[in-house]
Order: C-alpha cells, then structure tokens, then sequence
C-alpha cells in the first residue's frame, strides 16, 4: 500500500502540487488522471523518489521514503518497478538484455536461472520470438510490452506506469491495459497508473485520483465516476458526446434507469 | 557530480562489464583516428622541418631530432587529444544526453541505481586509462610516420633518420607527455560526461551540449596544455 500524505511541491514559486493526499492499495489499479500540467506526472516522480516533496510523506506500507535513509531507499526502490510513457529501453541492449539487466544487476543467480526468468515475463506480456532484437526495431507496443517485462522481472511490490498507452492505437492500448491489470491482480502489486486514457479509466480504474491545477479534486472508483456530480471531472471525463452516450450506457447497465433519473447516488 | 560517483558499486561484476565495453569503445574505438592523425602528422612534421632547415651546415640528423621532440611534447599528447575530445567527448555527451531525455537514466535511478557511479565513472577511468595508451601509440606512430615521409621523400636515408632519433634523446620528454595525456584524458571525458547528464529538453538540446562539451573540451585542453608545460618544462 502507498500513503500519500500533505504532498507538496513548487518548482520555483510556481506551485505544481497542493497538499494532495491519498491511499493506493495493493491488489488494485489506482489511477491518476488530469489534464495537461494538472500535476499527475510531478505527483508520480515524487512519489518514486525523482523529485523530492517540499512537504508531506510518501508512505510505501507505512515507511516514510524521503525520511530513510540511501540504502533503505535503494531497499524500496528495488521492490518498485516503473513503465515510462517513451518505455526508457535502454538502446544498445536487446530485448533479451533489458529484461534481464535488473537480474544481472541485483541478483547472483546462474545465467541459465536469469535468462529462465527473463523468457518467462516475456511470455507473460505475450512477446515471444523477440529477445534478439534491439528497441529500435520493436513497435511502440512491443516497447512498452518489454518495458512492463523489465518492470516486473524482480517482482515488484509497486508498480508505476507513466500514460502507458500514450502513442498507442486503441486495441494495443486495451492490450496493455488488461496486462497491467492481470498482473496487478496476479502478484498482489499497489500499481499507479498515469493515464489521460478514458478507455483505461472505465476498465481498469479501482481507484481514480482526479487532479486538477495541482489539487485533488476527486477520488473514487470507476463505478463511482459515472455518477460522480464534480462538474470539472465530468468535464474533463465525459467531453465529447460519444463519451456522454457512454456514460448513459454504463448508467444504464448499472442501476436500469437513464441519468435523468438519477438525482443522486451516494457514494459508497 | 564526482561526489556521487564514490559509492559502492550495487553489483561489481555489472560495473566491470560497463568499464570493459568503455575501454573498448574509447580505446579500440579511436584507434584508427589516432593512427591516421599520428602518420600524418609525423610525415608532414619531417617534410616542413626539412624545407626550414636549408643551411649545409646543419646535419640531417637534427631533422629527426625536431620530429621526435614536437610529436612527444606536443602534436602526440595535444592534437590528438583535441581529435579524440571531438571523437569521445561528443560520444560521451550525446549518449548520456540521449539517456536523460529519453528517461533511460530515470529507469536506472527507480531500479536503486547510483547513475553517476555507474553511467559516469566507468568512462572517466577508461578513459583516463586508454588515453595515454593511446598516446604512446600515436607517439610511436607519429615518429614512423616521419622515417617514412623522409626516406620517401629523399630528404635523409632510414639509418640517419634513426641516427637523429636517439641523439639528444630525453625520457623526460616522454613523462610530461604522458603526464599531460592523464590531465587531458580526464577532462576528454569528465566535461561532456557533465554536459550530458545534466541536459534538459530534447534532441535539439542534446545537440547543443555535446557541441558546448567538445568547445568548452578543446578550450580547457590548451588551458591546461599552456599551465602544464609552464609548471613542467
């Protein structure tokens, strides 16, 4: 479980995060989502240690990351596997060695052992015939596919995806969506997703964290977003008709009546 | 940055590995250019000497003499570390500038890797390693290179050529040599190595640092070519 508490940070005098507090649990999607410069990748960063907090505490199962010390950090940092949006491959190394790298790097088992592993989380994110090939020749959504392979290989306890669909058409992006939550389930892992993905949000989202100009402005589940009455967030989620048409749908399939209707549903 | 490269290595063999495929690339890597610049430099060194010296009274020999002593003291150590600041300085910048902005160093830092020791070090210690190799070897090179534009050329025969080269000859030469190659091979690689991490932006920015790092290199090299052979010689 990650604790975020009382988090703030300014990049000079410019506020980027006021005071945002939440609670991802594990076992589940918990999802970040926002507009552009809401303050959702500055959040995340902050959260796996690239930019550290002017206040507040990121908690990973109760310890306080920015209060330990460099090995303790480097303790929970190997139990931490991230997805970044441009998948961070490392170029001159193929698929077969990036997977592998995080074992060579941190563990003394057998080449044999390691490269056992390192097929097996490649089979898990249905890539296979691929490990001699070098990121330069792999579509984007092979990328992220080897991406999440490398981020799982320790078996982390968190996971972190950064708009893992960014760049994506929408069938790799269901795709990749589903992988991250099987293997969320699967492994019991707190994953933390960066999306601007409203496709991701209905299907994934166990948890959704609604960010606006650096605030938190809602939180709550994809059950509950629907009928959520935050007029920023229905804005920001339900912008164009078709989404609206969907949003009845799910209405609709949830509870058998039309929004109108509905005057109100509290929230669970 | 050098205060965050001291730290204990997360897995030695990794950081071996990382120092060995340095050593490769700047070494094996540069050899070529190094050889190129050195045989030309030795020849056209001997060719020029030769056309200055017109009086008879002055043996062959000193034409040889004047080459060994400018590829030793200067052409070896400093042309060659200005071509090899170009050559690995805009690699080194490029590729770390690369890493920065395509978020590769950030993956490393997540995963509880030291960055600065592992992306940065090995290269400065390979580099401060296979530099003065490869010195010694364009000061070898460099020498032949001016027998052979000499005897080609008719100006002196092979034997005189040898003759000149042991007259007068000073290992001290070869030490302020090689101890200049260790300061510039430091900054070859230190310099870009800081342009590149640090760089912010996008492949336009990537481009600008490593041309600032080869500037601010090649600047730096005379700087400390000037106060080394003032402090030395």
């Amino acid at each position: 479980m990650i604790e975020l508490k009382n988090i703030q940070k300014s990049f000079g005098d410019k506020p980027v995060i006021k005071d945002v507090s939440a609670t991802m649990k594990a076992g589940q999607c918990n999802l970040i989502i926002g507009s552009s410069g809401s303050g959702k990748t500055v959040l995340m960063k902050c959260m796996v240690g690239l930019f550290e907090p002017d206040g507040g505490q990121v908690l990973y199962d109760g310890k306080d990351f920015f209060s330990l010390n460099l090995d303790e950090k480097k303790e929970i940092r190997k139990e931490i596997g991230m997805l970044f949006q441009g998948s961070a491959l490392f170029d001159s190394q193929t698929v077969q060695q990036n997977v592998m790298f995080p074992l060579d790097m941190f563990t003394n088992d057998s080449h044999a052992t390691k490269l056992k592993r390192a097929n097996e989380v490649l089979d898990r994110v249905n890539l296979k015939d691929a490990n001699k090939k070098f990121p330069a020749e792999l579509s984007g959504g092979m990328k992220k596919r080897v991406a999440l392979a490398r981020a799982i290989v320790l078996n982390p306890k968190y996971l972190f995806c950064d708009e893992p669909n960014s760049g994506l058409d929408p069938l790799t992006s269901m795709v990749i969506d589903k992988l991250i939550q099987e293997i969320t389930k699967e492994y019991n892992i707190t994953t933390v997703v960066n999306t601007h993905d409203m496709n991701s949000l209905m299907e994934i989202g166990d948890y959704i964290l609604y960010m606006h100009q650096g605030n938190k402005e809602w939180e709550g589940s994809n059950k509950e977003i629907i009928f959520s009455k935050n007029e920023r967030l229905n804005e920001f989620i339900f912008a164009s008709e078709f989404l609206k048409d969907a949003k009845e749908m799910r209405m609709l399939e949830e509870t058998g009546k039309l929004p109108d209707e509905i005057r109100e549903k509290p929230a669970e | 940055m050098f205060r965050g490269m001291f730290a204990r290595p997360e897995n030695g063999k990794m950081y071996w590995k990382e120092f060995m495929h340095q050593c490769n690339d700047i070494g094996i890597g540069s050899l070529g250019i190094v050889t190129i610049i050195s045989v030309f430099i030795g020849a056209v060194s001997t060719i020029q000497t030769a056309y200055q010296l017109v009086s008879p009274l002055l043996p062959k020999t000193i034409i040889a003499q004047i080459v060994r002593d400018t590829v030793i003291l200067e052409f070896a150590p400093t042309l060659t570390c200005i071509v090899l600041a170009g050559v690995i300085g805009s690699k080194i910048a490029s590729e770390l500038g690369n890493m920065r902005v395509s978020e590769q160093i950030d993956a490393l830092e997540i995963m509880g890797i030291n960055t600065k020791a592992y992306l940065i070090a090995p290269k400065i210690v390979a580099g401060v390693l296979m530099i003065p190799l490869l010195i010694i070897i364009s000061m070898t090179l460099g020498i032949w290179g001016g027998r052979l534009a000499g005897v080609a050329a008719g100006i002196l025969s092979g034997e005189t050529y040898d003759r000149g080269l042991l007259d007068g000859f000073k290992a001290y030469n070869v030490f302020f040599a090689l101890a200049k190659s260790f300061v510039f091979a430091f900054i070859i690689c230190s310099i870009p190595a800081f342009y590149g991490y640090y760089v912010k932006g996008g492949a336009l920015e990537i481009g600008r640092s490593s041309t600032k790092a080869v500037v601010v290199s090649c600047v730096l090299l005379l700087i400390a070519d000037y106060v080394l052979s003032a402090l030395l010689l």
